[in-house]
């Protein structure tokens, strides 16, 4: 059992778990976000983010989460050296062998994704949680709720910050491209028939959360 | 139609000139470094390995050490030939080896870039020729089905479904060449160990030993330095056999059924 | 003739093997641990001794000069393997097996030797299926067959166009599983360059590990040669480019006798020599000649305009085309055994009726095509079509292929008895590289059931009759004289090939020799060529010596060097294959002496006076060779001539 976490295939095992789990959380934070754009006001963001905030349930899942992005990193990084380590001369000539365009990418977008990660908790997560600079709104039911919404807002006001954003996410979108269907041929599903239906997924799930993601920004920067 | 099949039988193609840049290393410590040579009039016909002996024949006959590369059966079987070709394991082909690229494949006044497997479990002997005793190492880990000679049952008395069977044999046409290795950017063995593993775990025969023989054949690809599969796929898509990424899969699952059910 | 002992036991035929074995000399466990064995070659033959008698716990040391043992050359067979299961019940049998290779190899082999490989053969297939060969199957999920040249019943075991792949992946799979055990050792990139002989027995080996040049002694208390035939001293052969008889050209030297020399097989379907260049020659299975049509123009001169490129095979009508296999042999057609279908395509073209270069027929699909459906002949033939386009460059579904025969196998080889040993006592051959079973001409699929059956069924028996006599010999040191005189000699011819430094490349002077043993001692032979071949072997002798040109030294890896200590080898096996096809003055299977053909071309055997097996004892540089005849006596079947005509 041991070898779970210490042979390639269990590491690859460890990567692939974590990243199903982060590619589930991605949809849900994206339904969360997507109302900013969707109601009018920011009231259903706002209820929506508070309860993410503050539900126990939710709560331990966010340990959850966060362990799950490090293990998916951690486990990512010791895989790359090892890689690194199993070639130590390289090649002269590039390769040119016929493979998925993202997948030799995965390094370069993840570095990317860990960019914006930094970025993104930084603007919202950390103001939110720990500075206490964002303002509090009362609904007409009297419940008091943090005004995320409006800081999301006043941040996508600023032109840089949606580019920045928009360029980030591409690289996330990416690195799902490849990363879907490579966690299900990790857990070993792979076949003749389910397995088109998968990458066919993978497309259309990178391309659905990056445009969702993206449409966020945009949509505020240039119709809020 | 006519007409086609009169040019292909008679027109005699126009012989060819290249530049090659070829890794040479005198031996495993030695710094190496790429020599560039000037190849004229070779023929379309000729295979990849046929111009580098025209090339060492020129270089005997200038008293300089001929180019080091590993061939022997030069009809795709052996595995024993194995070139990174201008960025490509068995250069610019599909489902062949070095021995069966041909030139025409090439164009007139091509620059070729010859160089040798990279990976640290394939270390260079001399020039273009690695070490490839890892696979071997590999194999003897569990790569086999203990049975002694003699004694075993009659042949048909273990049926096997026809696919299963057509399966088992497309991953046994594995040759062991390393393109998989050479070709893939972290130098990982998974579709030379999962050729191996997917063939057994496709037969009744591979059933007794099945968990043992894919952990220990996983920790020996693990213990001797080779890469991690990342799922690119660059294995499958310059494998002489064309072994397919689906054998890597069912390598995954045999792993966790070994360890999961232990 | 008193030297020559086949050992062959008393008693009615399917007897012999079971009394052999119970009667013959075992040894203990105990004992065999203390019992050292060296095998050079790891082919199949070679793998599964090793393999088998590193199962039953002897101490083995095995050879190869590939970098991996399941590199060597069984891996290119393609067709199949021979068994008498008869699963398909179309009254095969062991009998029948037996009879068809006799009768195949036109009546040149040992009945007893090759009645025994008839009888293990079931349990090769029981034993690679054992191993996990992913043998072709039908839907019920039992194994399928398909049928070859030379029998009338399906017995031929399949691993699609790569059974000899499969079988020596099996093999070699077992050999792993000793080596990890520790039971056998093995050596990579390893080469033979001596046999060592201590009081008249092989006592070990001297090798040169070709990485680092070094040449290092092995002691043993038997050694078994599986090192494959010499085919490729014609230069283009199907041979791997590392195939080599240099092994058993040295035991020869120390002793051993050579038989049958001058027995080669060319297979008659190869694709055509097409430039100088060429390196070697590729087969395509014989199993094309099942649906396949051979013909060449009736015309002269519509074979000329296609030489010159004016005209091509679509342009001959359909009764100007000559299919002179089916005219000739009405009731086996284009399935004719190997060595009838080379010479008549070697006939055609000495004619003047080749296409192509001159030196090539056609094989055409185009009505197996119309019959079948291009879907059925891409299924049956898919990967071998394929593998015609890539080389040639030609689509074989749209023009017909072009073939023309090959050296492909040497049915000679060292002489053995019924134990596989040969006339120096602990010295064994086994596989191709002895002469034993397939007479003057191999059937398709017997080469794979001949290495795996000397290797997993006959020598690990055999051999203990012969150890079971060494138990209280200890281990053979190799500080002994005989290994350092072996040793100084080999350092010594090295040297003398490293400082020719002549003007002319291996390959060259190679390639030179090759061409005129093909025209010589090739598919037709006859006296004045056989004598001028020997004339001139022995002038190139003396070029090779005195001109050859070695770059680099003898320290570390050197390629050059490898091929000119064989090629060196080569030549003087050239003479003696010479010398053997200008004694036997008949023809018979793939020896054809042009002098004894009847009236319509076809070969023509003289029982009378060469029923015989000629085995060759070397008598020292420059002298000629002793010949011993080895009787062949049929007990049990009756002589008769091969026909293929009705």
């Amino acid at each position: 059992m041991s070898n779970i976490f210490t042979s390639s295939i269990g590491k690859k095992l460890m990567m692939s778990l974590a990243g199903l789990f982060l590619l589930a959380f991605l949809l849900l934070h994206l339904a969360i976000n997507i109302t900013l754009i969707l109601y009018k006001d920011t009231e259903t963001f706002n209820r929506a983010a508070t309860f993410m905030g503050t539900n126990p349930v939710i709560k331990v899942m966010e340990v959850i989460l966060f362990g799950g992005f490090l293990l998916h990193m951690v486990y990512g990084a010791v895989l790359q050296v090892g890689n690194l380590m199993a070639r130590p001369k390289g090649y002269k000539k590039a390769n040119y062998s016929q493979t998925s365009f993202f997948s030799k990418y995965m390094l370069h977008t993840a570095l990317i994704i860990t960019i914006f990660l930094v970025l993104h908790l930084f603007d919202f997560w950390v103001k939110n949680k720990f500075l206490g600079s964002v303002h509090e709104i009362t609904y007409a039911d009297g419940e008091t709720y943090h005004n995320l919404g409006a800081l999301v807002l006043e941040r996508f006001k600023i032109g840089w910050v949606v580019v920045v954003y928009v360029v980030l996410l591409l690289g996330l979108g990416f690195h799902l491209h490849h990363g879907f269907q490579s966690a299900f041929q990790t857990l070993g599903i792979n076949h003749k028939s389910y397995t088109p239906v998968i990458k066919t997924l993978g497309v259309l799930y990178s391309v659905v959360v990056t445009t969702g993601y993206i449409s966020i920004p945009v949509y505020i920067y240039f119709f809020k | 139609m006519s007409l086609l099949r009169y040019r292909s039988e008679i027109i005699k193609f126009k012989e060819m000139n290249f530049t090659l840049k070829i890794w040479r290393q005198e031996n495993a410590r030695a710094k190496g470094r790429f020599e560039t040579y000037q190849l004229q009039d070779i023929s379309p016909d000729c295979s990849f390995l046929e111009m580098l002996d025209i090339l060492n024949q020129q270089l005997i006959d200038k008293f300089e050490k001929p180019v080091c590369f590993d061939h022997d059966c030069r009809e795709g079987i052996c595995g024993a030939c194995g070139l990174y070709i201008n960025g490509r394991p068995h250069g610019p082909d599909k489902g062949i080896t070095t021995c069966q690229l041909h030139m025409r494949k090439f164009k007139d006044g091509d620059t070729i870039v010859v160089e040798p497997w990279r990976a640290k479990p394939f270390p260079v002997i001399k020039d273009l020729v690695v070490d490839r005793s890892a696979f071997d190492k590999i194999i003897q880990a569990g790569g086999f089905i203990s049975v002694n000679t003699g004694g075993v049952p009659d042949a048909n008395t273990i049926p096997v479904p026809r696919k299963n069977a057509d399966i088992a044999m497309d991953a046994a046409a594995c040759i062991g060449c390393g393109a998989c290795v050479a070709a893939c950017k972290n130098a990982s063995a998974m579709l030379f160990v999962a050729a191996k593993v997917s063939q057994f775990a496709m037969l009744p025969q591979g059933q007794v030993e099945a968990k043992e023989r894919v952990l220990k054949m996983v920790q020996k690809m693990d213990e001797l330095g080779f890469g991690n599969c990342t799922n690119t796929g660059a294995c499958e898509a310059e494998c002489p056999k064309e072994i397919s990424l689906s054998h890597i899969a069912r390598m995954n699952r045999e792993y966790f059924s070994a360890t999961f059910n232990a | 003739m008193i030297r020559l002992n086949a050992k062959i036991p008393e008693g009615p035929l399917a007897d012999k093997w079971t009394r052999y074995k119970a009667t013959q000399k075992l040894v203990n466990p105990a004992n065999k641990r203390k019992l050292d064995i060296i095998i050079v070659g790891t082919g199949l033959a070679g793998a599964s001794a090793a393999a088998s008698l590193g199962e039953l716990g002897f101490n083995v040391s095995a050879f190869c000069y590939q970098d991996s043992p399941r590199r060597a050359h069984s891996i290119a067979a393609q067709g199949g393997i021979n068994a008498a299961k008869n699963y398909r019940n179309d009254g095969d049998s062991v009998y029948r097996l037996f009879y068809d290779t006799i009768k195949g190899g036109d009546y040149r082999s040992r009945e007893a030797n090759v009645y025994r490989l008839a009888e293990v053969s079931n349990a090769i297939i029981d034993q690679c299926v054992a191993q996990g060969v992913p043998f072709a199957r039908e839907y019920g999920g039992l194994l399928d067959n398909r049928s070859f040249g030379g029998a009338q019943v399906s017995r031929t075991f399949y691993a699609r166009g790569q059974t000899g792949q499969q079988l020596l992946l099996g093999a070699y799979g077992a050999l792993s599983r000793q080596i990890a055990k520790g039971t056998v050792k093995m050596f990579t990139r390893s080469e033979m360059l001596d046999l060592v002989i201590v009081d008249g027995k092989a006592r070990g080996i001297i090798t040169r590990n070709l990485v680092t040049g070094e040449i290092t002694r092995h002691a043993a208390h038997a050694v078994v040669l599986a090192t494959g035939g010499y085919g490729n001293a014609f230069f283009l052969s199907t041979n791997a480019m590392g195939s080599n008889g240099s092994a058993i050209w040295q035991a020869y030297k120390k002793g051993a006798f050579f038989a049958n020399p001058a027995f080669v097989q060319i297979h008659p379907t190869c694709i055509p020599v097409h430039g100088d260049y060429q390196s070697k020659l590729t087969l395509m299975s014989e199993s094309l000649r099942n649906d396949g049509r051979i013909w060449v123009p009736k015309k002269k001169e519509d074979a000329e305009a296609i030489r010159a490129g004016k005209l091509s095979s679509v342009d001959i009508p359909e009764e100007d085309r000559d299919y002179y296999l089916e005219r000739r042999y009405p009731a086996f057609g284009n399935l004719v055994p190997r060595d009838v279908a080379s010479r008549a395509a070697k006939e055609r073209c000495d004619a003047g009726y080749g296409v192509g270069t001159g030196l090539a027929v056609y094989l055409d699909f185009t009505d197996a095509i119309n019959r079948l459906g291009k879907n059925v002949i891409e299924e049956r033939y898919g990967n071998l079509f394929q593998m015609y386009e890539k080389i040639t460059d030609e689509n074989p579904y749209k023009t017909p292929m072009m073939i023309y025969p090959a050296i492909h196998y040497t049915m000679g080889g060292i002489w053995v008895d019924y134990e596989l040993m040969t006339t120096i006592p602990g010295l064994f051959a086994i596989g191709e590289a002895n002469f034993s079973d397939h007479g003057a001409n191999r059937l398709g699929a017997s080469a794979l059931m001949q290495g795996l059956a000397d290797g997993y069924f006959v020598l690990p028996y055999t051999i203990q009759n012969y150890l079971a006599g060494e138990i209280m010999t200890p281990r053979i040191s190799t500080s002994l004289q005989e290994f350092q005189d072996a040793e100084n000699a080999i350092s010594e011819r090295i040297s003398r090939l490293m400082s020719i430094k002549g003007k002319r490349t291996v390959d060259q002077i190679h390639r030179e020799f090759g061409m005129k043993l093909w025209d010589l001692v090739g598919m037709g032979r006859n006296k004045d060529g056989l004598q001028q071949a020997l004339t001139s072997f022995k002038d190139m002798k003396d070029e090779f010596w005195g001109n050859i040109r070695i770059p680099g030294d003898a320290a570390g890896m050197n390629p050059e060097l490898e091929k000119a200590g064989r090629v060196a080898d080569f030549i003087e096996l050239g003479e003696l294959m010479a010398l053997d096809a200008l004694n036997r003055e008949e023809s018979c299977g793939g020896h054809f002496r042009e002098e004894h053909q009847t009236p319509e071309g076809e070969a023509m055997r003289h029982d009378g006076k060469f029923m015989y097996v000629s085995a060759w004892e070397y008598q020292g540089k420059d002298k000629e060779p002793i010949l011993h005849k080895e009787n062949i006596d049929y007990e049990f079947i009756k002589v008769q001539v091969r026909n293929y005509k009705i």
